[in-house]
């Protein structure tokens, strides 16, 4: 019941944060969508990794390296540090500037300009929102999870269940509709304003008490006198698979590479970078986002291995699989956070894995509430709506939206779960064109359909390829003689994609001389 | 300098593969695995390389370039 008190706590602290942001609410489009281009430097940051970091952070990668030992941090944390303020860098204040200049609030607005064309639009929306459905689902459905997990026991008789993890917890229906009511209230009075705020302050709940658990879980566990010396008496047990990647495929480790460069094209940051107040406000994130990953990641990845050794304890036994005798490696994090720790910091720990689920759902309910309002009602009107009823549309699609979401989640979990790396492989498989957009006079209309087309056909030939998904561990295998080079099939959709962009811009009709010299001004 | 930047970023790329200590599993400091050490090292110098970016890489027009000035060029 603590745990259940705590988490309504911080819930009810975020739906105030959400309605006091509303008070500075100036009722126009630009303020509700993009906070009038107000945010500085370190609200940036916060929100940009609030956004980037989902709960896969913390739960996701204490699981992934029970499963597979400390080198997920290369595949995944520190490649992420390399490639997002890559993005941020190259992408992000160039995409600021020209959103200033010419009052883009959606990709498609820009998209449609840079290439003179209205129909890449009605291409690439259905795309971005298809990539974007995926991710919100994942998240939703985890928040389910980890409020029935966490609030296990509160209500043995109005919640009863055989599985002793779960039962007396609330039931993920009630959970998730919980999550999506109190998100859905922020981002509806709030706006990006009420979301950057909110993300800020979920992303310092979530590195801080990440911080703590990990402390708390090593003095536990190890049982010496002082923390290095826990430290030293768990690591010395880890296994020797674990404690290196001699089980992991190097060509595999470095196509992962490919995956981050999803940043460059998710819909929502493209909405966070247009907030910035000045192009100054982006060297924070760059320069911390980084260092922050290795913050949250470290000691999710230690908590991880540790859990592989004798020297957990072996009651109660660690949770296995719904139906099986596997040991559910998702599962790692909130039983220790259960078995190691008090009911109050059980609590706050649930609160801080459901602030990483809300701080990167808030910005894609309201990114897809813009994209509809924007790209869809407000383009294809003869008259183009009011700046109020702009507004009004965005929260009325947000609303839809959150309903859809919440309708989608009852549904099937698991293949869901199983389309989250597709939907980051997605965008980026787009990452060339944006690219390209930025930096080539040469993209042609002709090229950037090439390259969008390429993606999609190969994209899913590799997603037919997996089973759709069920083949958790697919990975396209490149024989060359003798040798089998295991690849992450995001690598050959992306590099397809670039080549077909770039053949066909070369051989196509160059972009007009107008278009060039309003993206390209210096040197038009 | 700009190439120096761009130089070490590619070179972050290159030592992110990190072949030499695949198989090492030597705990540095008594806990961290070798491995998991090193990437958190390269987290560092990808912030360190990421800050000379912003220093030597930055377009000088951008500076004093807020949204609203920007808008009215």
């Amino acid at each position: 019941m603590t745990e259940l008190i705590v988490i309504c706590c911080y819930l009810a602290l975020l739906v105030l944060l959400g309605l006091f942001a509303s008070r500075l609410f100036s009722g126009s489009k630009e303020d509700y969508q993009l906070a009038s281009h107000s945010i500085g430097p370190f609200l940036l940051l916060m929100s940009l990794f609030g956004t980037t970091m989902t709960a896969f952070a913390l739960v996701g990668s204490t699981g992934e390296a029970y499963s597979a030992g400390v080198g997920v941090y290369g595949l995944m944390a520190s490649s992420s540090g390399i490639i997002h303020s890559l993005c941020f860098f190259l992408l992000g204040i160039r995409l600021w500037r020209l959103g200033s200049k010419y009052g883009y609030s959606t990709q498609v607005q820009f998209f449609r300009d840079r290439l003179g064309s209205d129909k890449i639009g009605l291409l690439l929306f259905p795309i971005l929102v298809g990539l974007v459905v995926p991710y919100l689902l994942v998240g939703v459905i985890s928040s389910g999870t980890v409020m029935q997990a966490m609030t296990a026991g509160a209500f043995p008789d109005l919640f009863p269940s055989k599985n002793p993890g779960i039962a007396g917890g609330i039931p993920p229906y009630i959970g998730m509709l919980m999550i999506c009511g109190v998100v859905l209230v922020y981002v509806f009075f709030g706006g990006m304003r009420g979301t950057a705020w909110a993300n800020a302050f979920q992303t310092a709940v979530f590195m801080v008490l990440g911080i703590v658990t990990f402390c708390v879980i090593a003095n536990k566990l190890g049982g010496e006198g002082n923390l290095l010396a826990n430290m030293q008496k768990l690591s010395a047990a880890v296994p020797p698979d674990k404690a290196t990647r001699i089980a992991m495929s190097k060509t595999e480790f470095f196509t992962y590479l490919f995956v981050p460069f999803s940043v460059g094209m998710f819909p929502h940051l493209f909405q966070h970078w247009l907030t910035a107040k000045s192009a100054e406000s982006f060297k924070l994130p760059v320069v911390a986002h980084p260092i922050f990953i290795m913050i949250v990641w470290v000691p999710c990845i230690l908590i991880g291995i540790w859990a592989t050794t004798d020297l957990m304890p072996t009651r109660p036994p660690l949770p296995k699989v719904p139906g099986t005798d596997i040991v559910n490696p998702n599962a790692i994090l909130p039983f220790l956070v259960k078995t190691q720790t008090s009911a109050l910091l059980g609590g706050f720990l649930a609160a801080g894995v459901l602030a990483a689920i809300m701080s990167s759902l808030d910005s894609q309910f309201l990114c897809l509430g813009t994209m509809f309002s924007t790209d869809i009602v407000n383009h294809y009107r003869k008259e183009p709506l009011s700046d109020r009823a702009q507004v009004f549309t965005t929260r009325a699609f947000i609303i839809g939206i959150v309903a859809l979401t919440y309708l989608l989640s009852l549904s099937n979990t698991k293949s869901v779960f199983n389309l989250g790396v597709w939907s980051f492989s997605g965008f980026s498989s787009l990452f060339p064109l944006v690219f390209a957009a930025l930096y080539w006079r040469g993209l042609t209309k002709a090229g950037a359909y090439a390259g969008i087309l390429t993606a999609i056909c190969m994209w899913c030939w590799q997603f037919a390829a997996s089973d759709y998904g069920e083949i958790r561990d697919y990975t396209f295998d490149l024989t060359l003689g003798d040798a089998v080079y295991k690849m992450q099939p995001v690598a050959p959709i992306f590099l397809a994609s670039a080549v077909a962009l770039v053949v066909v811009s070369l051989v196509t009709p160059k972009p007009d001389a107008a278009v060039l010299r309003k993206f390209f001004p210096e040197r038009a | 300098m700009q190439k120096l930047v761009w130089a070490l970023v590619l070179l972050l790329v290159v030592l992110h593969q990190d072949n030499w200590f695949w198989e090492d599993g030597t705990l540095v400091f008594g806990f961290m695995p070798i491995a998991l050490f090193y990437h958190a090292c390269i987290s560092i110098a990808a912030s360190v390389v990421w800050f000379m970016a912003t220093r030597f890489c930055w377009d000088d027009d951008l500076t004093a370039e807020s949204h609203g000035e920007e808008a009215t060029k």
